[in-house]
């Protein structure tokens, strides 16, 4: 099981050079791995159709308990089977109808990369491996939709689907946390077993969250907007991802988790709402449009908000009708977008009002549109049909609302007719349209798929037993939680649904005579577009850029002095305030044990700082730093650190010599800050000065844990051999830390070096030029400066200064 | 303004700086090897005679004391590195964990004993280290001047 | 001694941060050569002040007699005393090389300067 996950990857990442080996018919090699595992899944089908279910588990973290654990049960063999039969026909599709694209193998990486996460999201036991899945199927959508990615409008909407889908993922995340806390575990096979969840008390904020994260994916309103945006993907995608498989990842979930949280109210309502919601929205916007992708993208907005809401009613009609509709669904949905597809590919359509008569030059594919458009009218007899009576039968027994729900799903039906109608009669009857390209049918690669799916369409409608007794039994179990009753027929006598679903069928017929004037009679609908759901994430967005913008430079604002005041006056606040809430700070002040020579540099040493912040002049201020710098190697040797102590004259020496070496040829000081700049710093620099001295008090005064410094004391001799511990310690004892020391002054020597020596860019040609302009350009400002605020002190305290 | 030229030049820190000098250098050779046992090492040593340098650089000028050192001091901070590092490996062949110190003791005719370990030739890989990197910073920054 | 110390090192952060708060460049150096040495007696001191024998083993002997000052914290001074030297240099070669470039010394008009 994990090898049959896991081969997707691997062979995503040989791909390319198949495609490279395989040449023309690259497609058909990388099919060999779906159909592979297909045949491997429909070897399960004896055991799982008895109602059985099979569990693989391999450890993955196992210290925090996540396993990669899959469970496969009817549900999960239905979704596998369609994600690896429909694959293998869209790689072998996809293979001949990007036959011309340089990045064909970058497309079968993503596509198998997909295949692969799919298989995951459905087989997964356990839900975070299912979450890593589901993030996986986002990623490589993001990277389908984007995969014109040198139009600047696929990239776009590329973005939307992932913004909106990742958002999803993380309310979806946090929802399984949740999930997780309340059944005790993670695996899927043992919540859906445990009592109580539906009374937990974080049941609501889960239910919430994990319904956001499938409503996203799924494309439910108002998150519809982002899936027609995604036909912005090559055809193949948009039949395999968009339409048959990973907008039903939330489906399947809601499936899924139906046994242990269904079954409640604000479950009943949340899913029948959106749901119905979706499948009106989806199904009116599908009634609209002319674009042949997105004609068919909105009619699968609709089929989701149907799934939805059907998972959202939960009685067994219901289950067993949604895994009916979602199989008849996803055999003639992939049928037609790969119609679609050909469509464009042969004849160079891309709206049904360019098309016309296309029966004549594409004899086979007319057949198979039709065949497949016929389903999704639900017309005896094709599966389709099986679907749409069930789900009538489920929507007039629902236990709620069943009366508003049932004129919502019959308004529905009416629409689907239409679009149907669309789909099946304008492209391919009437009079013949000119067309970009010269129309002809395509060859056997493009050209089975849809064959195939649409001719099964027939197959289970005529036979609903094959797919009944086979999977769907199993599968609507899986769904409803113990074994289903009911069987599927496709002929159940005249009833109230047959009825509907003709009267249906005859208004949609009518409805498609008008359908240039039902397009005109809905036109109100540009105007409110303008205020639909895509508009307020567009402002979303645009927003959360201004945000961040507002906010980089509000923070980042290139001022050094404000980094500083912002991090320091945090710390004074946040150390102040843990310091005065200690109830026995004990501050270890004694002014005993000094002796007269110490207390001497210690009181030169504070009149040293002082000065050298006050004073005007830079060689009078590097002057007093040398004198403090001696003053502070004097007191590490009172203080017995002697080695201590000669470095430091050492390094004061040199740092003198570098200053005045470099510092030399800077400019003077200036007064820059205003007096109110300065009181402000003053203020700041003052309190930290006295929250360190408090600071060291209070450590000083605490109660001290054993120091390491006894093994040193004890080791340096025996050990080290040596006498001198303090050296012992560096290059013995803790030798490593001194080679990084080393290190870092090795790369101080290279970055100056660089500095000075690798010079790039124009500048002023030589050290007088260079220092002309300098002043120049200082004087000037100065200049400008003392004119506005009469203050000319400045300038001349500083050059008084340099003589 | 007039332009500020660096010169400290006299006849005095000539003839003295030449005395001193090999004084220094000695001092802190000096200083090195006896750090393991009395104050000194190879951090101090190395500044010893970076400063001893630069002394040069300050009483003649940046070439003679570019010329006195030979090499680059860049080549000193990689050779320095490259010591310290090794000093790290010979553990590993007897089986002992990375940096732990050896010991050798060598009898020669004249000095008597004397010890050879890993924490001498890592200070010594210090020691170059520290000069290298002192006298890349003074040398550049003369250089700079001096163009 | 420790309290004088406080005080000390309380005076030492204030002028560093004080100097480095100012515009021109220049304070900027004076303040994070202030800085170090305020960093470094900080620990000095919080180690604990010791007028007793340096870590020093007399000659011939194996062990110190009595009380010594504690090593570890002096190898660590002494290590970010080279340390804070190599991160000054750094600092006054970029400041002396940003200032060449971009023709000022005072921060606010550095900034944005790329």
């Amino acid at each position: 099981m994990l090898i049959a996950v896991l081969s997707c990857f691997i062979l995503a990442c040989f791909a390319p050079w198949l495609h490279r080996l395989g040449g023309r018919h690259s497609g058909w090699l990388l099919a060999l791995l779906p159909a592979t595992l297909f045949a491997y899944f429909a070897s399960m089908l004896p055991t799982i159709s008895q109602g059985q279910s099979l569990q693989f588990a391999y450890a993955w973290f196992p210290g925090m308990g996540i396993q990669l654990s899959f469970l496969v049960d009817g549900l999960s063999l239905l979704f596998a089977l369609l994600i690896t039969g429909i694959g293998f026909f869209i790689l072998a599709y996809g293979g001949r109808y990007l036959e011309k694209h340089k990045d064909l193998g970058r497309f079968f990486v993503f596509l198998l990369g997909f295949m692969g996460s799919m298989l995951g999201v459905v087989l997964s036991d356990n839900l975070i491996s299912l979450f890593v899945f589901w993030e996986l199927t986002t990623v490589t959508s993001f990277m389908l939709i984007g995969f014109n990615h040198e139009q600047e409008d696929a990239r776009k909407k590329a973005h939307q689907g992932l913004m909106i889908t990742v958002m999803g993922g993380l309310a979806l995340m946090t929802g399984f946390i949740m999930l997780g806390m309340a059944a005790g575990s993670y695996e899927l096979s043992t919540i859906l077993n445990s009592d109580g969840l539906t009374e937990h008390a974080l049941y609501l904020p889960m239910l919430l969250l994990i319904l956001l994260g499938a409503f996203t994916k799924s494309a439910q309103a108002p998150f519809h907007f982002w899936l027609p945006n995604a036909m912005a993907a090559p055809t193949p995608v948009s039949a395999y991802l968009h339409s048959a498989t990973m907008v039903k990842a939330g489906v399947y979930l809601l499936a899924r988790l139906n046994p242990g949280l269904g079954g409640t109210d604000t479950w009943l309502l949340m899913l029948t709402l959106f749901g119905a919601l979706t499948m009106l929205t989806g199904i009116f916007l599908a009634s609209r449009a002319t674009g042949v992708k997105k004609v068919l993208a909105y009619s699968t907005v609709m089929a989701l908000g149907t799934l939805t809401m059907l998972l959202g009613l939960g009685t067994e009609t219901a289950a067993l009708a949604a895994v009916t509709f979602l199989l008849a669904h996803a055999l003639y949905k992939g049928a037609l977008f790969m119609v679609a597809g050909i469509l464009d590919h042969s004849a160079g359509v891309k709206d049904f009002t360019q098309a016309g008569g296309l029966r004549h030059s594409m004899p086979k594919t007319t057949v198979v549109a039709v065949l497949a458009s016929l389903s999704l009218a639900g017309i005896i007899p094709l599966f389709g049909f099986v679907g749409k009576e069930l789900l009538l039968e489920a929507v007039l027994s629902a236990s709620k609302w069943h009366i508003g729900l049932t004129i919502a799903t019959v308004i529905a039906n009416i629409l689907v007719v239409l679009v149907a109608a669309i789909v099946a009669l304008q492209p391919w009857f009437g009079a013949v349209v000119e067309t970009p390209k010269k129309p002809h049918d395509p060859d056997i690669a493009l050209l089975i798929g849809p064959a195939v799916l649409a001719t099964l369409g027939l197959v289970f409608g005529l036979m609903p037993f094959i797919a009944d007794k086979g999977l769907l039994a199993a599968a609507a179990g899986a769904v409803y939680g113990q074994p289903v009753e009911l069987y599927l027929a496709l002929w159940h006598g005249i009833n109230l649904p047959l009825m509907l679903s003709l009267s249906s069928l005859l208004l949609g017929l009518l409805l498609f005579k008008v359908w240039s004037g039902w397009r005109q009679l809905t036109n109100f609908m540009h105007s409110a577009e303008k205020i639909g759901p895509e508009v307020v994430y567009e402002r979303l967005m645009l927003g959360m850029t201004q945000f961040a913008a507002w906010q980089t430079n509000t923070l980042q604002n290139g001022y050094l002095r404000n980094y500083l005041i912002t991090t320091l006056g945090t710390v004074i606040i946040v150390v102040g305030w843990a310091l005065l809430r200690v109830n026995q700070l004990e501050l270890n002040i004694s002014f005993q044990d000094m002796r007269v020579h110490e207390v001497a540099i210690a009181v030169l040493l504070i009149f040293s700082a002082l000065i050298a912040v006050l004073v005007r002049s830079f060689l009078a201020a590097v002057a007093m730093l040398g004198a403090l710098g001696f003053g502070v190697a004097l007191l590490y040797v009172f203080f017995s650190a002697i080695d201590v102590g000669i470095t430091q004259v050492l390094v004061e020496t040199i740092t003198v010599l570098l200053l005045v070496l470099v510092l030399y040829r800077l400019p003077e000081f200036r007064s820059l800050s205003s007096t109110a700049n300065r009181i402000r710093d003053a203020i700041i620099a003052g309190m930290t000065g006295l929250l360190m001295t408090i600071l060291i008090l209070a450590i000083t005064g605490a109660r001290q844990l054993e120091g390491i410094s006894d093994y040193f004391l004890q080791n340096s001799g025996p050990l080290g051999h040596g006498r001198n511990i303090v050296n012992v310690i560096l290059v013995d004892f803790r030798a490593l830390d001194t080679l990084g020391e080393i290190f870092v002054l090795a790369l101080v020597a290279i970055g100056v070096y660089a500095m000075i020596h690798l010079r790039t860019g124009a500048l002023p040609v030589t050290n007088s030029d260079r220092r002309a302009a300098f002043n120049l350009r200082r004087t000037q400002k100065d200049k400008a400066k003392a004119d506005a605020k009469a203050e000319a002190d400045a300038s001349a305290v500083a050059s008084k200064g340099e003589e | 303004m007039k332009p500020r030229r660096f010169n400290m030049r006299s006849l005095i820190l000539n003839t003295g700086s030449s005395l001193l000098l090999p004084l220094l250098v000695l001092f802190s050779l000096f200083l090195l090897l006896r750090g393991h046992d009395e104050p000194g090492g190879g951090f101090i040593g190395g500044l010893v005679a970076a400063a001893a340098v630069a002394l040069k650089l300050f009483a003649e000028d940046y070439k003679a004391a570019r010329d006195m050192l030979r090499v680059h001091p860049l080549q000193l901070v990689g050779i320095g590195l490259v010591l310290a590092a090794v000093a790290s490996l010979p553990p590993l062949f007897v089986g002992e964990s990375f940096f732990t110190a050896q010991w050798w003791s060598l009898d020669l005719p004249i000095f008597g004993e004397l010890k050879l370990s890993t924490p001498l030739l890592f200070d010594i890989g210090v020691f170059l280290g520290v000069i290298g990197t002192v006298l890349t910073v003074v040398f550049t920054l003369a250089e700079a001047e001096h163009s | 001694m420790t309290t004088l110390m406080a005080i000390l090192i309380g005076t030492f952060y204030a002028a560093a941060i004080y100097m480095m708060l100012r515009r021109s460049v220049v304070k900027l150096v004076i303040g994070l050569i202030l800085l170090s040495n305020a960093a470094n007696l900080l620990i000095f001191t919080v180690a604990g002040m010791d007028r007793g024998i340096p870590p020093l083993i007399p000659k011939g002997e194996l062990l110190i007699e009595g009380p010594a000052a504690d090593p570890l914290a002096q190898a660590v001074i002494l290590t970010s005393i080279v340390i804070g030297f190599g991160v000054l240099a750094f600092a006054v070669v970029l400041i002396h090389r940003a200032c060449e470039v971009v023709q000022t010394d005072d921060m606010n008009e550095m900034k944005g300067t790329d």
